[in-house]
């Protein structure tokens, strides 16, 4: 025998299922009065530095249809490329920018809509720069394990050429779904969970 | 949002996910699964400072309330029905180490297994006491708490006749993107557990116990509530032994 490395098991996740705005976004579920405002609802304020840009989209299932109860949240950096967490060690954020935004999936046409700015490069971890992009995380009903994905600018084709991620995807078609289409500062990122032009989801 | 803890902030990636401990995104027991789950392989990636950060939240969000469910909805001077209880616990990470500042949010239905949205059809009552959500952050120790009425069970369409088992939904937020995490609480001893599809996407018995609260009889509050403890562990950090890190290992 040999010692037990003595880690735990990370808690096991489970669908957020079809009533997670009841948990997450109350006030547009319905429950008013418990909280002020739904968290995640606002990114930016009057003072955020930065071009203010929309990002618009759809979460869509294998047989075409877009999720009525999805709930999406981005992480991202602000302009200059820092985030607004503990952990950033480069420097100070905007302190005007949360870098964080949460929206649920219209019940009616299944859209998420964010107001944000366009964020700054990040090196990765070999210094090289990243392409600007945002974190995107997805849950729902039917989604045993939150789904990650990354959203890239359609106007940045030189640094989305040389993004490590981006060249990390073996075929080369695939990279496009994480493009995201529109133009500045209006851009739309569909997410396809499954078939033909699904998403590219990332193990991180 | 504020950084929460004196000590030095950790900076490190976080240990790889065990997606065979994790419940499988294709999981035809639970039918909704079907058609919501990629086929492709997912794109490995080793944490970038995109996924090691994360929004952190400070107390000030919190309202007196926020992690009272039998009072926070109910007018004044009354109270939700149910079995009232208190559930608490510790956020740790796979090191063991304490979460502090973590953000926790909850969902569930109420005491007859009805829950507060609009798309929701089950015959049982609306409590007019009982809204269904709370939140709370952990302390310095990664300790939260939080007090409400025991769920009910309640039917869905899945199968012909299957049913949830009293369960208490939680969102969990750690100090990095990529441990961001969403789970289900269940009971100590609730026989619906094992005949669950959704618990059944989970293929390691190990993981499912892991979700079940036991009954915490010290912690029960006489003449007042039972207690239930529950503790959650978000992914660790790696040690970045060789990376040109200043505050080592």
């Amino acid at each position: 025998m040999v010692q037990d490395l003595g880690y735990l098991k990370e808690t096991a996740s489970q669908t957020a299922g079809p009533y997670v705005h009841i948990g997450l976004t109350p006030n547009f579920g319905g429950i008013a009065g418990v909280y002020e405002r739904d968290l995640g609802s606002s990114m930016v304020n009057d003072e955020t530095l930065g071009e203010r840009i929309t990002v618009t989209g759809r979460v869509i299932d294998g047989a075409g249809a877009p999720l009525k109860d999805a709930v999406i949240e981005i992480w991202q950096a602000d302009a200059t490329g820092l985030y607004n967490s503990p952990s950033e060690m480069r420097g100070a954020a905007d302190p005007n920018f949360t870098g964080w935004g949460r929206c649920p999936t219209s019940a009616e046409d299944g859209t998420f809509a964010f107001e944000t700015i366009k964020p700054g490069r990040i090196p990765f971890k070999d210094g090289r720069l990243m392409a600007p992009h945002i974190s995107v995380w997805v849950v729902a009903r039917g989604i045993n394990i939150g789904l990650h994905t990354r959203l890239y600018f359609p106007d940045e084709g030189t640094a989305n050429a040389e993004d490590p991620l981006l060249q990390r995807i073996e075929h080369r078609h695939r990279a496009e779904t994480l493009v995201a289409g529109g133009q500045a500062p209006n851009y739309v990122f569909d997410i396809h969970l499954q078939g033909e032009k699904e998403t590219v989801f990332l193990d991180i | 949002m504020s950084n929460t803890e004196n000590r030095r902030p950790e900076t490190g990636a976080f240990f790889q996910r065990d997606r065979d401990w994790h419940p499988p995104a294709f999981a035809p027991g639970y039918k909704t699964s079907v058609l919501r789950s990629p086929q492709k392989a997912l794109l490995s990636l080793d944490n970038t400072i995109s996924e090691i950060t994360g929004p952190v939240f400070g107390h000030s969000i919190l309202g007196e309330l926020d992690n009272d469910l039998i009072y926070n909805f109910a007018k004044a001077g009354e109270s939700a029905i149910g079995e009232r209880i208190i559930v608490h616990g510790r956020v740790l990470d796979e090191r063991g180490r304490a979460v502090p500042g973590a953000l926790l949010e909850f969902w569930q239905a109420n005491a007859g297994g009805r829950y507060r949205h609009k798309k929701e059809s089950y015959l049982a009552a609306l409590d007019p006491n009982f809204g269904g959500c709370g939140r709370t952050i952990t302390d310095e120790d990664g300790r939260y708490c939080f007090r409400t009425i025991r769920p009910g069970a309640y039917p869905w369409p899945n199968g012909v006749n299957d049913w949830r088992p009293a369960h208490i939904h939680f969102s969990i937020f750690g100090h990095g993107f990529a441990q961001r995490l969403i789970t289900q609480m269940y009971f100590e001893g609730d026989p619906m557990i094992w005949k669950c599809p959704i618990v059944g996407t989970i293929p390691d018995r190990r993981a499912i116990e892991q979700l079940i609260a036991p009954l915490d009889w010290a912690s029960t509050i006489p003449m007042d509530a039972r207690a239930y403890k529950f503790d959650i562990v978000l992914r660790g950090r790696r040690s970045t032994f060789f990376e040109n890190r200043p505050e080592g290992n």
